[in-house]
């Protein structure tokens, strides 16, 4: 493995003078007497050899000339049973266990072998399975790009992630698998094909599925100021929406934030399963008082995961809470590399990294031939509440469902705040259809006619106004108050089955 | 270890250079003092390893480098990031910026001694906070309920009653284990003296701390000042069991030492010249609120902070808003207007209020009256822009009742005389009766 030494620190920044040995881009490196977490960045011979890499803790006591070794590895998370109903910091070490690996290692699983000598392996076949929760059976795949004869498995029985349980003849010689699997997160799972986005994901939020629904496999953005209520939106999509896993990111956001939804989905039933909702969900945390290069890493770690077990044939949602913090990120880390920044400071990337990850949603045929879906759904947390800074408007390239979040609605407690003038949904077209369609229709148009009328109003009063725009207001006015806000902390207006949103429009249209 | 350096390499504001030093770790703290042929006699400056490349160690020093010449100085690296010493007897006891008591009273005996660089917590050790705290004050028990270990700000204007509004809360939550922590970053005297006589006239100076960096004292020492404060405050909350209540002021002071220090370092700038990292910094102070699994204590922190030009966007308040639970946001109309205190209760609003309040907390119709007078009152603005243009005489019924409402709500239930405190009931109550 390569070994070097530190030359220099800035914050979470090192440059380090190789000694022996290779590095790599992306190599997960130890730092220093205490092992800190690193990856190496970027490597460049002027004069002397350098390599610059960015620690994923607290560097301070850090000295010049102390030990930095490779692993040889890239920067990975372990796939494999017990990372559903879990909490992960920013690059997958989990922190509700005592254990420091991604997987809680002692554990052992009940494992049903799926294949026995002789079969012949594919890219993404099937081995074993495991009910790793209630909700969730994991199963163990052949890792992509690899075929095999199996030669050897392990019988039925009780096993830990690491046990190798199953040998095959594979072209390049024998392989040897176990439960858990690493995989790189910067790199993209390989999928068979992209599916066109025909199926709604009900999330029975009414405005979202109504108005502006989103399609499973896709991706929306919400950005809001604070305290619009964009934590609280993402809270809603996690617990009631009809994905099969929830993978959760909470990126540079509060502490207190996360230990609500631990404490919050631990309680709370899963109306489809009838199972507690962290069954289904996993938790990637990096909050803001932890390190910043961890939370840069924190998105990746979250869309791996998920990736994991769409090519099981799960239906994933990711909630990036907030996608802003991680452009921060790339920010701070940016400026102490001394790269030149393109606007307000962010590095010039900034725009392919958010098209890179929002890239990694979809709707797809697995290798191994079933289907499965990652939605990501991203909150963003523009800079004095204006859409006009860049993490939002490159986000806008990339998402084809905009729920933004208004503070007039906010401060008005019109919950969820979405604004309707401003949000739109690109999967409308494809997901409503028929009649429905037609009353989604009437209802924005009302909308828009009431902001229209107020327009006027606000001139003349609305005294003066004739009879029919007076209509319009008071329609206008009960689709707001009736049918798009919406009272989370009520148990039966929480959630809104599609079948009985349709019932609500159709009553409302039918006033006209 | 500790090795001593003679002269600088370079002197750039509060920044200084030194070269050829053997093992300088990064963030360990440094003591500087002038040799021979300075006329100053100055206690030694205490500064922060900053940066380190190689042989060259960039050196943060709290205190300015007024004096310094490049040759009069001497360096000494301790090894350790910054302490100080705790132990209960710090309360009732007065510090500087930096930490150091300045009451005549002696150093603190240390029964240990704690870093301030203050680590992060562990979400999972968190517990989720739910018990609400009485401030007495009808617009924030009503509307934005103030929950023990919650992070709460005010967010206030130059010439707005923040000070005293935030010396009424601390006087006003007091129990018999509650203590105050009160860290002044770049405030005037006055405010330090307002602050120190009011905690004196309740009785809490015996259960306070205070850490003070005045305006005329050093900017970059501001930085250290709430780290110290909160350090204090988390031994007394997670080791001692107290209830504590952190009062920072004024974080806009605290940002621009920051981005001070920013420029001086040649960074790239964000916003109106902060740093980009101004919302970590900050998320590292606020996200030490709370309470932890297990033990008895809570940290709440109320930080104020001056909006420039009373611009909620502009980044301090912006970035706060962000990590805080919430926001008191004080209006300049109602000020005005000589109503006390002067919230501004849609913008306000606390985050945790959900959780803490309704039936076997506060009452089981808090939320409902809570909703009431939120929608009630956002309709007030309306009807109010309505009137501006067309009179009062040819405004609809609706209208009308609207603007009656507007003002009872600002009169009796925002507004309250000078040292009234309402119970929780008191404020349902009259919650009630207005909304009839």
């Amino acid at each position: 493995m390569a070994v070097g030494y530190i030359r220099g620190i800035n914050g979470p920044v090192l440059t380090v003078i190789p000694q022996g040995g290779d590095f790599f881009v992306s190599e997960r490196v130890r730092v220093g007497a205490r092992g800190l977490a690193g990856e190496v960045i970027s490597l460049r011979r002027a004069g002397s050899e350098t390599a610059v890499v960015q620690v994923y803790e607290d560097t301070a006591g850090l000295k010049p000339g102390e030990r930095v070794e490779g692993t040889g590895y890239p920067l990975s998370i372990r796939l494999g049973p017990g990372l559903v109903g879990h909490i992960f910091d920013g690059i997958g070490r989990q922190l509700d266990g005592l254990g420091k690996g991604s997987v809680p290692g002692g554990r052992k699983w009940p494992v049903r072998m799926l294949v026995k000598p002789g079969d012949v392996l594919d890219s993404g076949s099937v081995w074993a399975e495991v009910a790793e929760t209630k909700s969730i059976t994991y199963r163990a795949l052949l890792p992509p790009n690899s075929r095999g004869i199996v030669q050897d498995c392990a019988p039925e029985g009780r096993y830990s992630a690491e046990e190798v349980l199953l040998t095959l003849d594979a072209p390049g010689g024998r392989v040897s698998l176990a439960l858990g699997q690493h995989w790189p997160v910067r790199v993209p799972r390989p999928v068979g094909r992209r599916l066109s986005l025909a199926r709604g994901l009900v999330t029975g939020q009414r405005v979202i599925d109504s108005l502006f629904p989103i399609a499973k496999g896709g991706v929306a953005a919400i950005p809001g100021g604070f305290g619009t209520g964009k934590t609280m939106t993402q809270h809603q999509l996690a617990k009631w929406c009809d994905a099969d896993l929830i993978v959760y990111i909470g990126c540079g956001e509060r502490g207190n934030e996360m230990a609500e939804v631990l404490e919050e989905f631990s309680r709370l039933t899963d109306p489809r399963t009838g199972q507690s909702m962290m069954a289904r969900t996993v938790l990637v945390a990096n909050t803001s008082d932890m390190p910043v290069a961890a939370r840069e890493a924190s998105i990746y770690t979250g869309i791996a995961i998920a990736e994991g077990y769409r090519d099981m044939g799960y239906h994933v949602a990711v909630m990036a809470d907030s996608t802003s913090r991680w452009a921060e990120a790339l920010r701070e880390l940016s400026g102490r590399l001394d790269e030149m920044p393109a606007e307000e400071g962010y590095p010039a990337y900034l725009a392919s990294r958010l098209s890179a990850f929002y890239e990694r949603a979809g709707y797809v045929r697995n290798v191994n031939g079933t289907e499965g879906s990652i939605t990501i759904v991203g909150a963003v947390s523009p800079q004095g509440a204006d859409f006009s800074e860049p993490v939002t408007q490159n986000t806008k390239r990339f998402v084809r469902c905009f729920w933004a979040l208004d503070r007039r609605l906010a401060y008005a407690r019109h919950f969820p705040a979405i604004d309707w003038m401003a949000s739109y949904s690109d999967y409308a077209a494809e997901l409503v259809h028929g009649d429905v369609a037609r009353h989604r229709q009437r209802m924005l148009d009302i909308l828009f006619e009431e902001h229209r009328i107020l327009e006027v109003a606000k001139l003349v009063g609305t005294e003066a106004l004739p009879e029919s725009q007076r209509v319009t207001l008071k329609m206008a006015k009960t689709i707001r108050e009736e049918f798009l806000q919406q009272n989370a902390y009520d148990p039966e207006d929480t959630f809104t089955p599609p079948e009985r949103q349709v019932e609500m429009m159709e009553a409302m249209v039918r006033l006209t | 270890m500790n090795l001593e350096y003679l002269g600088l390499k370079e002197i750039r504001g509060s920044l200084v250079i030194l070269e050829n030093v053997k093992e300088a770790a990064y963030d360990e703290i440094v003591e500087i003092r002038l040799g021979e042929g300075s006329h100053s006699d100055a206690r030694s400056k205490i500064g922060r390893v900053i940066q380190v490349d190689g042989e060259v160690a960039v050196v943060l020093v709290f205190e300015g480098t007024a004096d310094f010449s490049l040759t009069n100085t001497v360096t000494r690296f301790t090894g350790r990031p910054m302490t100080i010493p705790l132990s209960p007897d710090i309360l009732g006891r007065t510090f500087d910026g930096m930490g150091r008591p300045t009451d005549n009273l002696g150093t603190v005996p240390a029964r240990t001694r704690r870093s301030i660089n203050g680590t992060a917590i562990n979400p999972i050790h968190r517990d989720y906070p739910r018990s609400y705290i009485s401030t007495g004050l009808s617009a924030i028990d009503g509307l934005a309920t103030l929950i023990r270990g919650q992070k709460l700000p005010i967010f206030s204007g130059d010439g707005l009653p923040h000070d005293r509004l935030a010396a009424q809360i601390a006087e006003n939550v007091q129990t018999e284990d509650s203590v105050v922590v009160f860290a002044a970053m770049g405030v005037k005297h006055d405010t330090a003296r307002f602050f120190r006589r009011a905690f004196e006239e309740s009785g809490a100076l015996a259960r306070s701390v205070l850490f003070l960096n005045l305006a005329s004292d050093p900017a970059t020492e501001r930085i250290i000042t709430p780290r110290c404060a909160l350090t204090a405050a988390r031994y007394l909350a997670f080791d001692c069991e107290m209830d504590v209540l952190v009062i920072l002021t004024d974080m806009t002071a605290y940002a621009e030492a920051l981005r001070e220090i920013s420029s001086a370092r040649g960074e790239i700038p964000s916003r109106k010249g902060y740093p980009g990292y101004l919302y970590s910094d900050l998320a590292s102070l606020y996200e030490q609120a709370g309470i932890l699994k297990g033990k008895r204590g809570s940290l709440t922190q109320i930080p104020i902070l001056t909006m420039p030009g009373d611009d909620i966007t502009h980044p301090v308040a912006d970035l706060s808003g962000y990590i805080t639970e919430g926001q008191i946001v004080l209006d300049r109309a109602l000020h005005q207007r000589g109503i006390y205190p002067p919230i501004g209760v849609l913008p306000s609003l606390s985050r945790l209020m959900k959780d803490g309040i309704g039936p076997g907390k506060t009452r089981a119709d808090h939320p409902a009256l809570a909703k009431a007078l939120f929608s009630s009152y956002a309709q007030v603005g309306d009807a109010r822009a309505i009137l501006s243009i067309v009179g009062e005489e040819d405004l609809s019924e609706t209208d009308k009742k609207m603007l009656a409402f507007g003002q009872r709500f600002e009169e009796e239930f925002i507004h309250q005389h000078h040292g009234e405190s309402r119970t929780m009931e008191q404020t349902l109550n009259l919650a009630g009766k207005i909304l009839l």
